[in-house]
């Protein structure tokens, strides 16, 4: 049981939902024709995000919009350099991506490796006409050009600080803490 | 899906020396595998920049074909070396095949050889990881992997299953890996045919003998039928091939001794008419040509975990 | 040359006492109860640790010269001899040309005395002409070149009218045959004990019934030839069982067994150990505890080595291609002091079938202690622990399984044909 320091509430349950609703708003707003668009979300942080997401615009249009879910564990520049290994879990595209606008979700948006290693597991289904990125938290630390479309809330944090993004289907409740790295 | 466990093998030669646990994660690390066999643009770039070495001393196009297609698809480099008996007979010894593997600095050897213990022989001597693709008569683990695969997707279970293999289990390293696997998880495993091919030590190993067809197979929830290698009847192992089939047998009668839903299988080449007949292989039971995918997919699984693990390290 | 030797204690077959020695030009001049007070000796030695023995005897030794040089030499043989302690050894006729004519056995008498080294060299002859078993060999020549006794050890006879014959016609010279005992049909091809391990390993197994078959048969036509015979490296329970109802039956036969048959099972050969690939392979522990019984009951007679010493490049292969055997003259001494040390025989045993038995078997003047006899002893460290090593074994091949394994108790000096040997430690 690790010694946990300050961990401080970002976004509470309140308005955990109400980020959602408008990042999903500004997702209907730039892609108007939704029948093209797909939401993929990386896995595992990815995909619950994608989710409520893609229930939000059903409440609000009553259109299923067509999601995916991508492991970029085969696709990671790192993975002879971690001193883990990662488990492989499975990505489940359900259709072609050519010609489609793709939404690329993830939890937090930190160097960027993570979105990269993405959008060339994404190539591997087809020619998308547009990629775009929808990010929960945008931590900042970027190391590749990259950046996102849609962002919750901007977080200026320092290195030895960790974002996470608890969702109430896994860990009880829904928030965004801040806390201290162990050690 | 499986625990998630931490890969500490440097070699992939036997499934006797891993746990239950890790034969359950290398299957299920195959299953996420088996879905980029489905697309259409089948290769990620994983293990690029890694080399793959096959070293065949048996001949053999299914295995070598299955695991270069594995080690292609992660995008690692590959290099096939068939030795031939000549090269064998001109003096060149194990020791010296170690020395040339050194020199090409590869990553992975994948050997198959007619001397049990060699992949362990060469595991000791050489920093590369070693994948057994078959050892004499010792084990044969990524096709008895194949098997579990096979029969997960079909039962959808592995465990508290009646497995029978069926033939010519003493010269069979498939059987062996099967029974070590199958036995681990939780199975039962029978082994089925004449005495002489089945030597009474195998009970002392876990495996449930029988010298009867109908017995040995009846209420089996999988049939596993070996191929019956025809210069064993010379050597007195068998007095005729008349004989075998007549006891022992896979066809539409002796089928009906298993359960209803029972599957069917054989590793291939199939001697037809001998040791199972046509018309069982043509039933919707008879699961042959799936394992093909499957194959693939546990291939790449084992090269993934032996080029991304801990290797031992933390 | 003179020698004194003070305090130590004196084991033989018959005892243990407290006894001190004075030799003097090979000869023992004085077996005292007192300590020996002679001030104008070459040599003292004056340990209430160490332990003197009459010079020990080998009588199963493969030395490969001539043709095998590679793998050993007389020379080196006897030097490895001489590290154990050995002064006296038997070698087998396996040699290239095969030892089944005079000149050969002449040849390896000869060239262990040019060493100098304080070791007799006796050779044991083919039966039958170049071990194929099919004619048997000049045995009236043989035996007056200096052989001590007929074997085609490393093959059984196979044919049983030869045996019965060469068993007859060994008689009329009083020599005793060495049976090398197996069924060759059962244990062809095979690789190490049938059973368990070999299922697991997936390698072909020797059936024991070869080695049971074989020795029943042998002692068989010793019965029926009322000839003497002498069972080679005995390894199974079943054997040893035969051979115990055989002598009391009356019937004329002795046996040996190996250090590795008491001390290691089939189990060693896990990893696919070569070194421990011998024949008669490793067994179970079921044997292992016969073959004390065994020696413990005097059911067998001796103790050999069998040493067997194979070029790393003929071990270092795939097992299946990989040779029998391991050498053992370095090791037999320490490994049988442990049998005594685990309490299952005493010193006055490993006199018995380290020295007595086999000198007595082959019709060799025993080594005995003894005012007005030659000087031929052994004298032990039994606590002095050392740790087998590739660089410590004195043989010019290192194939054994107690490689790296800490050994106690050294043969430290040898006294013998009016020389005082001290060995390397």
């Amino acid at each position: 049981m690790s010694r946990r320091m300050k961990e401080l509430i970002i976004i509470d349950e309140k308005t955990f939902p109400r980020v959602i609703n408008r990042i999903a708003h500004e997702i209907m707003e730039k892609n108007p024709n939704l029948e093209d668009l797909v939401l993929i979300g990386i896995k595992k942080g990815g995909s619950l995000l994608k989710e409520r997401i893609k229930e939000a615009i059903k409440k609000q249009e009553s259109v299923d919009v067509i999601t995916g879910d991508i492991d970029i564990t085969m696709y990671r520049d790192d993975i002879f350099k971690i001193g883990f290994q990662p488990k492989v879990e499975t990505t489940e595209i359900p259709c072609s991506l050519d010609n489609k606008n793709v939404v690329l979700i993830d939890d937090v948006l930190y160097t960027g490796r993570t979105v990269r290693a993405a959008i060339d597991a994404l190539f591997d289904f087809g020619r998308p006409k547009r990629i775009q990125l929808a990010v929960f938290i945008d931590r900042g630390h970027r190391e590749l050009p990259i950046q996102a479309d849609f962002v919750g809330k901007f977080l200026p944090t320092s290195k030895k600080e960790l974002v996470v993004v608890l969702f109430k289907e896994e860990d009880g409740k829904d928030c965004v803490v801040l806390r201290e790295k162990d050690g | 899906m499986a625990e998630k466990i931490k890969w500490v093998h440097k070699d992939f030669i036997s499934l006797d020396n891993l746990s239950k646990e890790e034969i359950l994660y290398v299957l299920d690390v195959a299953s996420s595998f088996e879905e980029v066999l489905k697309r259409d643009v089948k290769k990620v770039p994983t293990l690029r920049g890694k080399s793959v070495l096959t070293l065949f001393y048996e001949p053999s196009t299914r295995t070598r074909t299955s695991f270069e297609m594995a080690a292609k698809i992660l995008s690692a480099d590959t290099i096939n070396v068939s030795v031939s008996t000549s090269s064998v007979s001109k003096g060149e010894t194990l020791l010296d095949t170690v020395k040339n593997i050194e020199a090409m600095s590869v990553d992975v050897v994948i050997i198959r050889h007619n001397c049990s213990g060699v992949p362990e022989f060469l595991a000791k001597k050489t920093k590369a990881s070693i994948v057994n693709a078959g050892d004499g008569r010792h084990e044969h683990p990524t096709q008895a992997l194949l098997d579990m695969l096979t029969i997960k997707s079909f039962k959808n279970t592995l465990q508290g299953l009646k497995i029978a293999i069926v033939g010519d289990i003493l010269h069979s390293r498939v059987a062996r890996s099967n029974l070590i696997g199958l036995k681990k998880l939780g199975n039962e495993v029978r082994f089925v045919g004449p005495a002489t091919f089945i030597p009474k030590y195998f009970k002392e190993l876990g495996a449930e003998v029988y010298y009867n067809l109908e017995e040995g197979i009846y209420n089996a929830d999988v049939v596993m039928v070996l191929r019956l290698q025809k210069e064993r009847m010379g050597a007195g192992f068998y007095p005729s091939e008349r004989e075998y089939a007549r006891f022992f047998s896979i066809n539409k009668k002796t089928m009906n001794y298993a359960k209803k839903d029972a599957i069917f299988m054989h590793p291939g080449p199939v001697n037809r008419g001998l040791e199972i007949t046509s018309d069982v292989l043509n039933d919707k039971r008879c699961v042959v040509l799936n394992q093909v995918t499957k194959g693939v997919a546990v291939r790449m699984a084992v090269l993934y975990l032996l080029l991304t693990g801990g290797k031992g390290e933390n | 040359m003179k020698i004194k030797l003070n305090n130590m204690t004196l084991v033989t077959s018959s005892g243990l006492f407290k006894k001190h020695l004075l030799i003097e030009n090979g000869i023992v001049k004085r077996v005292s109860d007192k300590p020996i007070l002679s001030r104008f000796v070459d040599v003292t030695i004056d340990d209430k640790d160490l332990l003197v023995f009459p010079g020990f005897f080998d009588m199963h030794v493969h030395l490969r010269e001539p043709g095998y040089e590679y793998r050993e030499d007389i020379e080196s043989g006897m030097r490895a001899a001489v590290n154990g302690g050995i002064t006296g050894i038997a070698c087998m006729a396996n040699t290239n040309p095969v030892n089944d004519n005079a000149a050969i056995t002449h040849f390896i008498k000869c060239r262990s005395e040019q060493t100098g080294l304080p070791v007799s060299v006796y050779p044991v002859s083919a039966i039958t002409k170049g071990l194929k078993g099919e004619q048997i060999v000049e045995m009236g020549d043989l035996k007056t070149a200096g052989a001590v006794a007929f074997s085609d050890d490393g093959f059984p006879v196979e044919n049983s009218e030869i045996l019965r014959r060469a068993l007859e016609y060994a008689k009329s010279f009083d020599m005793p045959i060495i049976c090398h005992s197996e069924e060759k049909s059962l244990s062809k091809d095979g690789q190490i004990n049938e059973g368990v391990i070999s299922t697991k390993l997936g390698l072909k197994g020797i059936p024991r019934e070869s080695e049971i078959i074989g020795i029943f048969r042998d002692i068989t036509l010793a019965k029926l030839t009322k000839s003497r015979i002498h069972i080679a490296h005995v390894s199974t329970k079943e054997g040893v069982d035969l051979i115990r109802k055989a002598k009391r039956a009356g019937i004329a036969v002795s046996c040996e067994t190996c250090p590795h048959y008491f001390h290691l099972t089939e189990e060693d050969v896990l990893g696919y150990n070569t070194f421990a690939k011998v024949n008669p392979p490793l067994r179970t522990y079921e044997d292992v505890l016969a073959i004390r019984e065994g020696l413990r009951d005097g059911t067998i007679d001796v103790i050999a080595s069998d040493h067997a010493p194979h070029h790393i490049d003929e071990k270092d292969l795939e097992f299946e291609k990989a040779n029998f055997g391991m050498i053992g003259l370095e090791t037999l001494l320490p490994l049988t002091l442990e049998l005594v040390r685990q309490g299952v025989i005493d010193f006055k045993d490993l006199a018995e079938k380290l020295s007595r038995k086999p000198r007595m078997i082959l019709g060799i003047k025993p080594a005995v202690i003894k005012e007005g006899e030659e000087a031929n002893l052994t004298i032990v460290d039994p606590h002095y622990e050392w740790v087998l090593t590739k660089e410590n074994i004195c043989s010019k091949s290192f194939n054994t399984p107690f490689l790296g394994k800490t050994m106690k108790g050294k043969a430290v000096y040898i006294i013998k044909g009016g020389q005082f040997f001290e060995i390397n430690k």
